[in-house]
C-alpha cells in the first residue's frame, strides 16, 4: 500500500491541490499532513476545503495550535531579530485571514497520529516525537537521539516535518526518521518545486520512502501574495526556490547549501 | 548560597548535550568578563586526553546524546582537539567554542573533510565582544579584535559560516544597532552570510571584578518553577565533562555544588539552581545552546490521536 504525507502547507493551497492530485494519480491510499497549515502564504482559508475534501489525517503544528488558539505568536522559536519580524508579519496576516470555524478545526487536531499499515507502527508528528516545534534537522540530529525518541514512540518509524527540509536516515538500530519536507515553499535548493514523501509498504512492513517533487502554479501564488502585500522576500522565495528569511535557525550545513 | 532545601531543582529530562571542556581553564587569552577565569596561567582545569574523550563518546551512545560541544579555555591550545572533532562527528554533530586567534590552515582543511565524509555539522562558534576595536578589545585584550576577524576570514576561507558569539556589554536596547553594524563588518571581511548570536553577561568569575557579582535576591525559587517549561534550562538537558568529573552545566564549573559524578549515569540525577547564574539561564533560556538547537515557547509536548482513520 501506498501513503501519501505533506508538511507545512503555509497556505499554499495551490501547491497543495496539485500534491493532493499528484499523490491521487500514483495510487496513495491514504493522505497525511503533518501540520503548519498556515504561513507565508495567501488567503489561508482556501486550505481548509482540499485537506477535508481528500480527506486528509492531520496532525496539529505549532503554527495550527498557534492559530487555533489565537495566541500571540507562531512558536516558530527564532531567535534572530530579522527572522522574527518576518514571523510575525506572517502570523499577524494568517490570524486575521483565518475564519473562527477553521481556527476551531484546528485547535482540535490531535498532536500526534500513531497507526499501523501492514504491520509497521508509524508514528506521525510535527516536529519531533516529544515537542511539536523541535528542530529535527539532518545534520544536527545524531543516530542515537533519533533511537532515543523513536524508541520512546514504540513505533518502527516517525515521520515529522517543521524544518521545511525532507530527508531521511535509518539508524543502526534499524529504526527510521523521516522528514516529509513541505508543501508550503520549495526546500531552499533553487528549484520552485516542492516536495511531500510516498512511502510505500508492503505485506509484512517491508517499505521504501520517495520524495516527490511537485510543480504548481508558483507565478500565480507569487502574484497573489503581492496582491495581498506580503513581503518582497516571501515571494522572492517562491520564485527564486532559495529561503529569504528564517535563515538563522539552520545548522551550517543546510545553510551553506542555500544561497542566503 | 542558599541553602539547598529552599532550592527549585530540575530533573535532567534526557542528555542531548554533551560538553567537553577540552582546555581546561587554559586560554592564550585573559578576558576580563570570563566566568571562569580562564587564562594562561589558570590551571584549576586540566586538558582532557583523547581517551578520555573517545570513551564518554562511546558512553554517551546509550544515553542517545544529540550533539557534542566542545569548549575551554581555548579548545584548540589541546594538541589532540583536532582528532578529537574529528572521532566527535562520527558520532554526531559537533560545536567548538572558539577566539579564532591561534587556527591553523592545515587543522581546517582537515575538519572540513572529516565534516564532509559525514552528515553531520560542525559549528565553529567564534566569541568576539562587540563590532570593533573599541568595543572588544577592552574587555578580550588589545588586539585582539583584528586577529579574531584574521580568524573569521580563515574559517570563510575554509567554507564554514562561524557563528559570531558576543556577550552583551551594553544596554539591551542597543542589540538591533550593535547586530546590524557587526554584520556590515562582517561582510567587509568576506563573511556574507553573518550569522550572530547575543549572550548575556554571567556575573561569575573575572567578570566580578570587572562589574559586579550576583545580588543574594538573584536565585530562582521552587515558585518561579510553577508553570515554567523547565526544558529551557541547560541542566535539564545538558552535562558538561571535565578533567576534574562531571559537572551540571559549562557556566558553573568551577562553582561549589556543580560536580556531578564521574561517569554519565551518577550525573543523572536532579541539580538545585541555587546559584545566581542560574537566574539568567532562566531570564534568557539556554544561552549555550546554538540557535538552530533551542526551542522556545510552550508549544507543547505531543497528544497522541486516534490514528489515521
Amino acid at each position: 500500500m501506498k501513503l501519501a504525507f505533506f508538511g507545512g502547507i503555509y497556505n499554499n493551497y495551490l501547491a497543495l491541490e496539485a500534491a493532493i492530485a499528484d499523490a491521487r494519480r500514483r495510487d496513495a491510499q491514504d493522505l497525511f499532513c503533518l501540520g503548519d497549515m498556515g504561513a507565508f502564504g495567501p488567503f489561508p482559508d482556501r486550505v481548509f476545503p482540499l485537506l477535508l475534501e481528500a480527506g486528509v489525517h492531520c496532525v496539529q503544528g505549532n503554527y495550527d495550535e498557534s492559530i487555533g488558539n489565537e495566541l500571540p505568536d507562531c512558536q516558530c522559536g527564532y531567535t534572530d531579530p530579522r527572522d522574527n519580524h518576518f514571523a510575525r508579519l506572517s502570523y499577524d496576516y494568517t490570524l486575521e485571514h483565518t475564519s473562527p470555524d477553521n481556527r476551531r478545526w484546528l485547535q482540535r487536531l490531535p498532536g500526534a497520529i500513531d497507526c499501523d499499515r501492514e504491520g509497521l507502527r508509524l508514528h506521525l508528528c510535527h516536529g519531533s516525537p516529544r515537542r511539536t516545534n523541535e528542530f529535527l534537522w539532518e545534520s544536527t540530529t545524531s543516530d542515537a537521539f533519533l533511537d532515543r525518541l523513536i524508541d520512546e514512540t514504540g513505533a518502527d518509524l516517525v515521520l515529522g516535518t517543521h524544518t521545511g527540509l525532507h530527508w531521511q536516515r535509518r539508524t543502526g538500530q534499524g529504526r527510521t526518521f523521516v522528514n516529509v519536507g513541505v508543501l508550503g515553499r520549495p526546500a531552499n535548493d533553487g528549484r520552485t518545486s516542492v516536495w511531500y514523501t510516498l512511502l510505500q509498504i508492503q505485506r509484512g512492513g517491508r517499505f521504501s520512502v520517495e520524495f516527490v517533487p511537485v510543480q504548481y502554479d508558483h507565478r500565480r501564488l507569487a502574484r497573489e501574495m503581492q496582491q495581498e502585500g506580503l513581503p518582497a522576500e516571501f515571494v522572492e522565495t517562491i520564485e527564486s526556490g532559495w529561503w529569504t528569511t528564517c535563515l538563522e535557525v539552520l545548522p551550517s550545513r543546510e545553510r551553506r547549501r542555500g544561497r542566503h | 548560597m542558599i541553602e539547598a532545601s529552599a532550592a527549585a531543582f530540575v530533573e535532567l529530562h534526557g542528555l542531548d548535550e554533551l560538553w567537553f571542556q577540552v582546555a581546561g581553564t587554559r586560554c592564550n587569552l585573559s578576558c576580563s568578563h570570563c566566568f571562569i577565569s580562564c587564562s594562561p596561567h589558570n590551571d584549576l582545569f586540566g586538558f582532557l586526553s583523547l581517551d578520555d574523550v573517545r570513551s564518554v563518546l562511546v558512553e554517551s551512545i546509550e544515553w542517545g546524546v544529540r550533539e557534542y560541544y566542545f569548549t575551554g579555555g581555548e579548545p584548540f591550545l589541546n594538541p589532540d582537539l583536532v582528532e578529537m572533532l574529528v572521532t566527535a562527528l562520527g558520532y554526531g554533530p559537533v560545536t567548538v567554542l572558539t577566539n579564532a586567534t591561534v587556527l591553523k590552515d592545515e587543522w581546517l582543511l582537515r575538519l572540513r573533510a572529516a565534516e564532509e565524509q559525514g552528515p553531520f555539522s560542525l559549528e565553529y562558534r567564534v566569541s568576539i565582544d562587540g563590532p570593533d576595536p573599541q568595543t572588544n578589545d577592552p574587555i578580550r585584550g588589545e588586539g585582539t579584535f583584528e586577529r579574531a576577524i584574521r580568524g573569521v576570514e580563515q574559517l570563510v576561507r575554509h567554507g564554514a559560516l562561524p557563528i559570531i558569539t558576543m556577550a552583551r556589554t551594553w544596554p539591551d536596547h542597543r542589540d538591533d544597532e550593535v547586530l546590524g553594524r557587526f554584520r556590515d563588518v562582517l561582510r567587509q571581511h568576506g563573511c556574507n552570510r553573518p550569522r550572530l548570536k547575543i549572550l548575556p553577561r554571567l556575573k561569575l568569575g573575572a567578570e566580578v571584578e570587572r562589574t559586579e557579582g550576583y545580588a543574594d535576591w538573584e536565585r530562582v525559587s521552587p515558585g518561579m518553577l510553577e508553570g515554567f517549561d523547565s526544558t529551557q534550562l541547560i541542566c535539564s538537558h545538558s552535562r558538561t565533562v571535565t578533567d576534574r568529573g562531571i559537572f551540571v552545566c559549562p557556566i558553573l564549573v568551577d562553582q561549589p555544588g556543580a560536580w556531578m559524578g564521574e561517569s554519565l549515569a551518577e550525573t543523572d540525577r536532579p541539580f538545585p539552581l541555587e546559584h545566581g547564574a542560574c537566574m539568567t539561564c532562566y531570564q534568557y533560556g539556554a544561552i549555550c545552546t546554538n540557535p538552530s538547537s533551542q526551542f522556545h515557547g510552550q508549544a507543547g509536548e505531543t497528544d497522541r490521536g486516534e490514528g489515521g482513520r
